[in-house]
């Protein structure tokens, strides 16, 4: 068991240096020159060929493109992960810790709704499975799958707060402010954690072992809770747990769609920019938080599963 | 001898469909019955119907008499209470019927909890003293593993003391030889044929082997199509049979035995 975390955490390693790499490339393919966004933003009045080349210089754009990678590595290695092309002054580290906690609080909000109604309603759904609840929840789904969330952010600022004036459009503080653009991100995840659950139920009702459990005449509520629960609930946390990562970086579009100070409208304004230490970082961090909770989750579900522990 | 389950025109319809009709048979205290017939031949469908095993969608009819009350028009919940004590079931796939996320004790002991009021102490001693009866070594290993780590063998074999344990009046054995292999399958049918002999328990025998049906049962029923086509004993299954079908499966077996004996033979001399 042991062996096989650590395998797992070593494992992690050369993934996050191939995303690393992909992510220093991808961003330096853009085919502008920061050093002119970058005077621009600063709002030097006359941009010349000198000045191009002296910020270039300022920002180590003048080395080849591997001593750039690598000196970014070594310094992200050491936690530093530059400064900002666009505000000198502030560091990239200090940007991200920003606006962390804004985007943070938004998940945060986004996975508890998505846990609270998911995993009930998945539930009851296939215990009355082909029932009316059964029916509408399924068309539900079906139709907020297919709605893009910045368009369902629109459409609930319009009713919810234009129409009906009950919450505010945009900015944070209070947990007013809170409720529309956590609703929105969650929307999707809550139908595909419905779909998934009610399947996964349905699957589990279907086996051998809850067949026997009922020849043994155990009680209904204790074949449901006890087996089909747990052994559904075990196919389906590896895919929750990576929601996780996922509405972390997800935020981006409703970040934007209700002005949330958060990562995404960071990154964002820095795409705009072309303030690459900035989004490097950015997507640096989202890529470590994939590994991350995918190292988590795999190993809970490996402890968790007597027939994994044995072959692991 | 009495009379344990008395089945009458039981049927079974599925969407209009139907999968059993009119089963009618008898089975008494002490004595076995075999249902024999291939897959979809309607033969589980039958007991599943009768132990209220099968769901909402299936439409039962016709009257099924055990301990005087017809089980056909019971309640879940008085139907729950006979399943795994008073009739009892060994199921055919033994490696997929045991939950795979819980050891071999727990589920035992679920089992004892829902239908005595043993403690913890009795349902520990009791599940140790099934596994010794069923032959099963280091019997406190086996309680502490999960379904995975155990033969089908074995798990075959823990089913049919669970089946035991609380004394059925009538034990159904669903294909339980079917998913194991040939040298563990003799073990079984020994075992079943020890139960037969020792206790007084009535038995409902469901295969598709006349072989092994011919080791166990008193009286033979053949289904196919969801008819009972042909009744009586082995011999009479054998040599007076007049259904084509129960004919045809006749046949088969003699010419396999046949064959069997040739190569034996051939590869003796």
């Amino acid at each position: 068991m042991k062996q096989y975390i650590i395998k797992r955490i070593l494992s992690a390693i050369p993934l996050l240096l191939v995303i690393s790499f992909l992510c220093f490339v991808f961003i330096n393919l853009i085919p502008s020159d920061p050093a002119e966004v970058a005077l621009r933003i600063r709002q030097v009045p006359v941009i010349t060929e000198e000045a191009i080349l002296e910020v270039r210089q300022e920002l180590g754009l003048d080395n080849p493109y591997f001593i750039r990678y690598f000196n970014w590595l070594l310094d992200c290695l050491k936690g530093d992960f530059g400064i900002s092309y666009v505000n000198p002054k502030r560091t990239v580290a200090g940007e991200l810790l920003r606006c962390l906690p804004a985007t943070l609080q938004l998940a945060g909000a986004s996975f508890i709704i998505v846990i609270v109604l998911s995993i009930p309603v998945g539930v009851l759904c296939a215990v009355y499975k082909d029932s009316l609840f059964d029916k509408i929840t399924r068309s539900i789904v079906f139709i907020t799958t297919a709605m893009p969330s910045y368009w369902i952010g629109l459409l609930l600022m319009w009713i919810v707060s234009l129409k009906l004036d009950l919450l505010p459009t945009n900015g944070n503080g209070t947990w007013k402010h809170l409720i529309l653009p956590a609703f929105t991100v969650s929307l999707s995840y809550i139908s595909t954690y419905i779909r998934l659950i009610r399947n996964n139920m349905l699957e589990n009702m279907k086996q051998d072992y809850v067949l026997y459990a009922n020849v043994r005449g155990l009680p209904q509520k204790m074949i449901f809770l006890k087996h089909i629960l747990k052994n559904s609930m075990h196919t389906c946390i590896v895919a929750i747990g990576m929601s996780i990562p996922q509405l972390i970086s997800g935020t981006i579009v409703v970040e934007n769609v209700f002005a949330w100070p958060g990562l995404g409208t960071l990154c964002i304004s820095s795409i705009f920019n072309r303030d690459y230490p900035v989004i490097q970082a950015y997507v640096l961090l989202i890529g470590a938080l994939f590994v991350f909770f995918n190292l988590i989750f795999d190993i809970l579900q490996t402890v968790s599963d007597p027939r994994m522990r044995k072959e692991a | 001898m009495s009379v344990v389950l008395d089945l009458k025109n039981v049927s079974v319809k599925l969407d209009d469909k139907v999968i059993v009709e009119n089963s009618s048979f008898t089975v008494r205290k002490g004595e076995c019955l075999g249902i024999l017939g291939e897959s979809g031949s309607g033969k589980s469908m039958t007991v599943k119907a009768v132990l209220g095993l099968l769901d909402k969608n299936f439409e039962t009819s016709g009257v099924a008499i055990f301990n005087g009350e017809n089980l056909l028009n019971k309640s879940k919940e008085s139907l729950r209470n006979i399943r795994g004590k008073d009739i009892t079931m060994v199921l055919q796939n033994p490696m997929t019927c045991f939950d795979p996320l819980y050891r071999i004790g727990n589920q035992m002991a679920e089992t004892f909890k829902t239908h005595t009021n043993w403690s913890n102490e009795e349902i520990y001693k009791n599940s140790l003293d099934i596994l010794n009866r069923m032959k099963i070594r280091d019997g406190e290993e086996v309680l502490k593993k999960y379904p995975h780590q155990i033969s089908g063998g074995m798990l075959q074999r823990i089913m049919i003391g669970i089946a035991m344990a609380m004394k059925p009046k009538l034990l159904i054995a669903d294909e339980p030889t079917t998913a194991i292999d040939a040298i563990t399958q003799y073990e079984i049918m020994q075992e079943f044929q020890k139960i037969k002999e020792e206790h007084e328990t009535a038995m409902i025998f469901i295969t598709h082997d006349l072989g092994a049906v011919s080791l166990i049962a008193d009286d033979i029923v053949v289904m196919n199509n969801g008819k009972i086509v042909e009744r009586g004993d082995f011999n009479h299954i054998i040599h007076n049979s007049k259904d084509s079908y129960t004919r045809l499966l006749v046949e088969k077996r003699i010419s396999v035995m046949k064959k069997y004996r040739e190569v034996v033979y051939r590869e003796e001399v």
